[in-house]
């Protein structure tokens, strides 16, 4: 509507000025590696050679004919999926008793939250001690129950539940604190219409907090689930075998994708690895956005 | 229903009564089983408390016990003789504090332009960004790796802190915070009174941004410690190591000395649950709940 002034120029090239060096960066580290690895998945590329012949969808239809990638698979979604199941519902259980007001309130959110801000190395270590088969107080408390030692660390089936047991340690109290405002933004009067009705506390949580919840499930649920489907760091320190060679006993999407790409130099048959994680990831979210339109 | 109609007074009393008499029991069990919560969330860092205090030999021992018979700071003196560890602290620190120097400048300039600017593109732009930030990371980081490789940032700090100069969550989350709580009057009076388009984002708009800004930083800064798989590929000589790679790889070898590698790990933890303690509530609240995740 306005004439350009000088005054209006001088906006114009701040924002141009300020943009542009942030806009470049974005590009080199966000934007231009997407697309190369989108363009890489349909390209048979050694990392040494001139050529990257095109090969189309092949890199996608040997992935999912290849057992180690489909166990890599297979492992991760095991993972993704338990850590939901151990950490949402007792996060939920949490926050419930955490919602009424107590004098410890302050020392069981800082106990719960800790494991969220501390970082995965150390806290990983601390649970590779625990469950040491030989030295770990994980079997001396099985112990007590007459259960045999375990070797949680090597058998591989029990080491895909120790990365779920501490994955799950690591996120719950984040899922607790989202469910903890849920249900401190839930009114009062609610609780006490239901109160005013013989609603046991059991029935008040059936009936009043669960329904009202559902939208922060299904967000908490399907975060949890995105952000465990690059689970690398634990598996890394976690099961390493006792050569030291790490990630043999689990192997995950994130560890497949790296040593195809910097173990044997596989580009485009990696990339297309990453493009499918990408996959899994953007239909987990659009099914979140749809659910939750459809429920407002 | 029917009850409390005929007889209001004892139907409004029933339930009252009832957790009155329960209700002792039941805060003493819900309280029981938040306290039983708790001690097993710290118990895994109060283990390593204790193994990084043990000596060689108790450490060896069964039945392990959580409290040292005898306490020893050996395991801490070790973990720096035989390790560059201090180094490695040193790196994280400057990894993390770059790092959000680095997010909060991006994150707020280019907030504020997207926020109070009209230009052409601008929606598109914004749109880019969110829909880059559902991208993980281990998506796009081979080709990543090779751009850093073409410009010789392999095995040096800064091809270390490369990707971690940006956060598309970061440039939301300030672009939110401008709209919600600076008015556009505030710029237009600046503008008037002859204030330079620089001179206005540094003096009046960064100084009302204080609270969102330091929500952005403690999670930039915890998000900078806690790196791994990046540092991972890009150090690979053992003096870019950071706290997090170094102590991965000093776990795996033939033997391992696991008071050392304790006490490193306590170390390691030290800076973040330091800032955790002293900002708790605000961590707690205000990082968990702009949706960010560390």
């Amino acid at each position: 509507m306005h004439k350009p002034s000088p005054l209006s120029r001088q906006r114009w090239l701040f924002a141009y000025a300020a943009l542009a060096p942030i806009i470049a960066i974005y590009l080199f580290v966000r934007i231009i590696p997407i697309g190369r690895t989108f363009l890489m998945s349909f390209k048979n590329w050694d990392l040494i050679s001139k050529n990257k012949p095109f090969i189309g969808f092949e890199n996608y239809s040997r992935l999912l004919q290849d057992p180690v990638f489909l166990n890599a698979l297979l492992n991760t979604t095991i993972i993704a999926f338990g850590i939901v199941v151990i950490s949402v519902p007792a996060a939920l259980g949490i926050a419930v008793l955490l919602s009424t007001p107590r004098k410890l309130s302050a020392f069981y959110e800082t106990a719960y939250f800790l494991p969220v801000v501390t970082s995965m190395v150390p806290a990983t270590l601390a649970w590779k001690w625990i469950l040491d088969a030989n030295l770990g107080p994980m079997n001396q408390l099985i112990g007590f129950f007459g259960i045999e030692p375990q070797a949680w660390l090597v058998n591989p089936r029990l080491a895909v539940f120790s990365i779920i047991l501490l994955s799950a340690w690591k996120v719950v109290g984040y899922n607790m604190i989202i469910f903890l405002v849920g249900i401190r933004n839930i009114p009062q009067s609610y609780y006490e219409a239901a109160t005013v009705d013989g609603a046991t506390p059991l029935q008040r949580f059936r009936f009043v907090t669960l329904p009202l919840l559902r939208p922060i499930l299904l967000f908490v649920s399907v975060i949890t689930v995105i952000q465990s489907y690059n689970v690398y760091t634990q598996v890394y320190v976690l099961a390493s075998d006792a050569q030291g060679a790490p990630g043999y006993v689990v192997r995950v999407l994130v560890y497949d994708m790296i040593e195809n790409g910097f173990r044997f130099f596989r580009m485009g048959y990696a990339s297309a690895e990453a493009m499918l994680l990408l996959l899994i990831v953007m239909t987990l979210t659009i099914l979140q956005f749809v659910f939750l339109r459809e429920r407002t | 229903m029917n009850q409390s109609l005929n007889q209001p007074q004892k139907a409004l009393e029933t339930p009252v009564s009832r957790s009155a008499n329960t209700g002792l029991l039941k805060t003493l069990s819900s309280e029981a089983i938040l306290m039983i919560g708790a001690i097993l969330m710290i118990m895994p860092f109060l283990w390593m408390l204790s193994t990084a205090l043990k000596t060689p030999a108790e450490i060896l021992a069964w039945p392990p016990n959580l409290i040292p018979g005898q306490f020893t700071l050996q395991n801490f003196v070790t973990v720096f003789a035989n390790a560059p560890f201090g180094r490695w602290l040193l790196n994280s620190f400057m990894l993390a504090t770059v790092s959000t120097v680095a997010i909060l400048l991006t994150s707020s300039v280019a907030g504020y332009v997207l926020a109070k600017f009209t230009f052409p593109g601008r929606t598109a732009l914004f749109m880019v960004i969110l829909a880059t930030a559902i991208v993980p990371f281990e998506v796009y980081m081979i080709p990543l790796y090779l751009s850093a490789r073409n410009l010789g940032l392999i095995d040096t700090m800064p091809g270390v802190m490369l990707p971690f100069v940006i956060m598309s969550f970061g440039i939301f989350f300030m672009r939110q915070n401008i709209i919600a709580s600076i008015p556009d009057e505030l710029i237009e009076a600046a503008r008037i009174d002859g204030a330079s388009e620089i001179w206005i984002f540094s003096r009046v708009i960064v100084p009302l941004l204080t609270g969102p800004l330091s929500a952005l930083g403690i999670f930039a800064f915890m998000q900078g410690w806690n790196q791994f798989v990046w540092p991972l590929l890009v150090a690979n000589s053992k003096e870019l190591y950071t706290a997090e790679v170094g102590l991965a790889l000093f776990q795996t070898g033939y033997t391992i000395n696991f008071g050392a590698v304790s006490a490193g790990s306590v170390i390691g933890i030290l800076p973040i649950l330091i800032v955790f303690l002293v900002l708790r509530r605000k961590i707690i609240y205000g990082v968990a709940l702009s949706g960010l995740k560390g």
